[in-house]
């Protein structure tokens, strides 16, 4: 009863995330969907991602979401959409009915087995990734500095000044 | 009659997938383009979680979804970013205007 309730919630909120007219409430529907999906995540047993999406999902995204709509403006946009409404609905429903047919068969309880801590599978089994997950954060930032920054690049500044 | 609550999970991936989808293909916006990745993203975690929480492994499948999480947020960050410097130099977030070819 409680997971059709969060779910539904989960739903919900993505339904009106994506209806949203402006950007702004289109982000805080999506805050919430983050915040379901980290009680449904407690609900299943997972709690460390839980943490982890309530705190990066509905917070940090958010807030990178409120910064940037800052930013670019909060415009209404009401133009059709590049793909016919009816395609788009049509190739939803495949893919919600290819994903039933793959997904539900798949979800066959078996009885728990023993296995590594969480914390031992992160820092021991895939500490490989561990390395390339840091590295792809540090490109990530350093990509999000140089797209924000407004200085002009010399060869850039010369091509411009040679135009005027 | 009560339904197995990882069934009812599976359901609402296979839905919120087919939101998120729809939102990728309808919308023009750049920002809502992301809104509707992080959506799809949203549901192959949970996908991912309740795997793991089915076959009992749900350590793993917690390491796994904290790599995911991580870099669902670095490219939500940098497509931000891009969405912002699109703004500043075309004026507008419709992903239509950014076909400077058909000009």
């Amino acid at each position: 009863m409680l997971f059709g309730l969060v779910i539904a919630g989960i739903i919900l909120c993505a339904v009106l995330s994506i209806t949203a007219n402006r950007l702004l409430s289109s982000a805080i529907w999506l805050a919430g969907v983050s915040a379901l999906s980290a009680i449904l995540f407690y609900m299943l047993g997972a709690r460390e991602v839980a943490v982890i999406e309530l705190s990066i999902g509905a917070g940090l995204v958010t807030v990178l979401f409120v910064f940037a709509i800052s930013i670019a403006g909060d415009e209404a946009m009401n133009a059709k959409p590049l793909v016919p409404r009816i395609l788009g609905v049509g190739l939803v429903l495949c893919l919600v009915i290819l994903l039933g047919w793959m997904v539900v068969p798949g979800l066959v309880t078996s009885d728990p087995t023993t296995e590594l801590s969480s914390t031992d599978i992160l820092w021991d089994v895939r500490g490989m990734d561990l390395i390339v997950q840091v590295s792809l954060i540090f490109a990530g930032v350093l990509s999000v500095l140089g797209l924000l920054s407004d200085k002009i690049l010399p060869a850039r500044a010369a091509e411009k000044g040679g135009r005027s | 009659m009560t339904l197995d609550p990882l069934i009812l999970v599976a359901a609402g991936v296979c839905l919120l997938a087919g939101v998120g989808l729809y939102g990728l293909l309808a919308s023009r916006n750049l920002i809502k383009i992301i809104v509707a990745m992080q959506i799809l993203t949203k549901a192959a975690v949970l996908a991912l979680v309740a795997a793991g929480a089915a076959s009992g492994k749900i350590n793993l499948s917690q390491s796994l979804a904290i790599t995911v999480i991580v870099v669902d947020t670095v490219v939500a960050a940098v497509g931000l970013a891009l969405g912002v410097q699109v703004r500043k130099r075309f004026g507008s977030l419709d992903a239509a205007n950014l076909a400077s070819l058909r000009r």
